[in-house]
């Protein structure tokens, strides 16, 4: 496969904040590369500066060989971009949406009905197509957010956080969409900061964490790196003192990390299931109900948390 | 725009239902006939009884201003002053004895030699758009009456640098001037103010002309503030980094956008003015000189609409900003009355706002005046709209298109 994105140390501030810090990497043609990381990590600040919204403090990408710095129009070409906002006029109907932005990009006359139609169909809108985007539900406007990053058959598409706030039956429904396209030649650059979405969907995962690539490669290759170890999850309710417990697991023999995160307490260890019982009592020490535990192989949330000493929904 | 009714009713129709308001108030709506100012009562005192102060006169009285003015020649001038302060005349015109002399010189006399007694306007404070129409065919009398001075003196000079009269026939020669000035100014018919406008019949100074455009160009600041709005509006959606992500240049999005509020506002000052013509027949002017004139000021307030847009942070902000401005603009600039009642610094301080330079173009025009003498507002406000522009987008080229 050839490369259709190299990213070469790229840099973003915003006056002495970096929000990307020296990132560098490479996407296949024909692969979903997903960049894993939790809110404020600098995935979205990558993103723009890719789809040539701001420019970069310094570095360059090259996207099917035009460079973004200089050659953005050519760029823009190339790639179809998902917003994690959605980007709709909500006084248009989505056929009229499409039409609209369709014409952005050069479509127009029979070519562009005939795309217009295939998109809603794509995305399951046909029906409601002549409705205002203000009547539909989140996750319809969510599906045509996608089909307009769909209208001129990008190369490259930039999904940045797709399923963000909509209901798991829609969300289903695009993760299953993003996988159709991409059996059908697309490559996506996927962002997420669910761990489940990557694993799901992606041939390589970036992992992301205050503007800096902390880890790349396969799950396979990203697991390796956590060694032979477990993950050990304490489901918990709304509570005070967690920052206490999580002080206490800490200090038990075994335990090489932990860290919370909403309404869970995440520890990885080589052997969750004897770390369990003394879990448990440092729990009930500290006036914590745990609601259920799971205990799970080694995966890219453990990495992360190997990585940065966080859990990654923060 | 066009899915939003409020928008829409604000833009459109309520210049045109507060002008129809206007038209009821001006006791226009219903009549057929321009009922607008007329009948001005002017009150001439001409102490001159010579060549210059009898046109004067007679042109005040002649036929061609039958309808316009109403005037009453008396003997003194203090009388005529202190019913002008009774609010029973617009204004009180002197023509001082030794006028006529005083411009065409006697014979013996050079043009050194004398000085020109001006002639004196009493005006009604509590009628400037009376004062002002009377001072408007006092400078055309007086325009005339400097051309063939000058002309005289000019001819007089010119015969004696050249040799072909003598110092000592120039008294004769030029009293001959003089009767034939005489001659001529008497045979002359009365000042046609319709020689600047070309059409005697139809100069009429309408009150609803004066004040409907004036409304027009207060809600062409919401239209304009509103077209600004909805930059800040497609950033907030998120449409407006997804239109910079497209292979569009910024440079087409934001000229699409000030286009279309450039668009909007034109169609709303067209429809009023289309409107009142059929229904009051309001008389605008010139129509060539009314499209162009329209055309600047519509410019202008969309230099001022980009303006906001650019410094606004929020579409709250623009809204508050840009309904001040309008309110501000309206009063300053005439929409409510007559720069005339402001003092000299407000005045020039008005013109920072497009409908100063609009109400005088507009005001110009309703004179019987053409494109030639709208040439000033016409020019200002191209300026201030290229000025704004200019501004306006090294505000966003700064502050990055996508953080608009």
């Amino acid at each position: 496969m050839s490369s259709i994105l190299q990213a070469s140390h790229l840099v973003k501030k915003f006056g002495n904040f970096a929000a990307v810090a020296d990132i560098s990497f490479e996407i296949e043609e024909g692969e979903i590369f997903s960049f894993l990381g939790p809110n404020g990590a600098g995935k979205t600040t990558t993103i723009s500066i890719l789809s040539t919204l701001i420019a970069a403090t310094s570095g360059d990408a090259q996207i099917g060989g035009h460079s973004v710095t200089r050659e953005p129009m050519s760029v823009r070409q190339l790639i179809g971009v998902v917003p994690q906002d959605l980007a709709l006029y909500e006084d248009l109907s989505a056929r009229e949406n499409l039409n609209f932005w369709g014409e952005m990009y050069g479509l127009s006359g029979k070519a562009l009905h005939q795309r217009v139609d295939e998109v809603l169909d794509l995305v399951g809108m046909t029906e409601k197509a002549n409705q205002r985007v203000k009547t539909y539900s989140g996750g319809m406007k969510r599906r045509v957010n996608i089909g307009v990053g769909l209208l001129h058959r990008p190369r490259l598409l930039f999904m940045d956080e797709p399923t963000v706030g909509i209901d798991p039956q829609s969300r289903r429904a695009i993760l299953d969409s993003v996988k159709a396209l991409n059996q059908a030649g697309m490559t996506v650059l996927y962002t997420t900061h669910y761990m489940e979405e990557a694993q799901e969907l992606s041939n390589r995962v970036a992992i992301i964490d205050h503007g800096q690539l902390i880890a790349l490669g396969t799950q396979a290759e990203l697991t390796r790196q956590v060694g032979e170890t477990d993950t050990l999850v304490l489901h918990v309710g709304e509570e005070e003192n967690l920052d206490v417990l999580v002080a206490a697991l800490r200090a038990i023999p075994g335990v090489i990390k932990a860290d919370r995160s909403d309404h869970a307490i995440t520890v990885i260890t080589p052997a969750a299931e004897e770390i369990l019982a003394p879990a448990i009592l440092q729990a009930n020490a500290a006036g914590i109900k745990v609601r259920s535990v799971d205990i799970q192989e080694p995966n890219l949330e453990s990495v992360f948390l190997n990585l940065t000493g966080r859990a990654l929904r923060d | 725009m066009f899915r939003d009714p409020a928008a829409l009713v604000l833009m459109l129709l309520a210049p045109f239902v507060l002008t129809i308001g206007l038209g009821f108030v001006t006791g226009r709506l219903g009549n057929s006939s321009s009922s607008g100012i007329s009948n001005i009562r002017v009150l001439l005192v001409n102490q001159d009884q010579a060549q210059l102060g009898n046109a004067l006169v007679q042109m005040f009285q002649s036929t061609d201003l039958n309808d316009l003015v109403d005037p009453v020649v008396m003997d003194d001038f203090a009388s005529a002053q202190a019913q002008v302060d009774k609010n029973q005349a617009s204004a009180a015109i002197l023509v001082p004895a030794g006028f006529t002399s005083s411009i065409i010189p006697a014979g013996g006399e050079t043009s050194t030699n004398t000085t020109v007694i001006p002639l004196r306007l009493y005006a009604n404070p509590t009628d400037p758009t009376s004062v002002g129409v009377i001072k408007t065919l006092l400078a055309d009398f007086l325009n005339r009456v400097e051309t063939a001075r000058v002309s005289g003196q000019v001819s007089i000079e010119q015969m004696l640098s050249s040799g072909i009269i003598q110092h000592a026939q120039a008294g004769s020669v030029g009293a001959e001037l003089s009767q034939q000035l005489s001659i001529s100014s008497q045979n002359t018919p009365t000042i046609p103010i319709q020689v600047q406008t070309g059409n005697v019949n139809s100069l009429k100074v309408d009150t609803l002309a004066l004040l409907a455009p004036g409304m027009a160009m207060m809600f062409l600041m919401y239209t304009v503030t509103y077209g600004g709005r909805s930059l800040l509006t497609e950033r907030n959606q998120g449409t407006l980094p997804r239109l910079l992500v497209s292979p569009t240049s910024s440079t087409q999005v934001l000229g699409g956008k000030v286009f279309g509020i450039f668009l909007t506002g034109l169609a709303q000052m067209l429809i009023l003015i289309l409107g009142t013509t059929l229904l009051f027949k309001l008389q605008w002017g010139d129509p060539l000189a009314v499209l162009v004139l329209i055309t600047a000021a519509v410019a202008a307030a969309t230099g001022w609409g980009l303006l906001l847009a650019s410094i606004a942070k929020s579409t709250g902000q623009i809204s508050s900003i840009g309904s001040a401005l309008m309110l501000i603009f309206g009063l300053l600039g005439g929409s409510f009355f007559s720069l005339a009642n402001l003092p000299a610094w407000a005045q020039s301080l008005a013109h920072i706002s497009p409908n100063a330079w609009g109400m005088d173009g507009f005001t110009t025009l309703a004179l019987g005046n053409g494109l030639s003498a709208i040439l000033t507002p016409v020019l200002a406000l191209l300026a201030m709209a290229v000025l704004l522009f200019t501004i306006a987008v090294l505000i966003i080229n700064h502050r990055g298109f996508a953080s608009v």
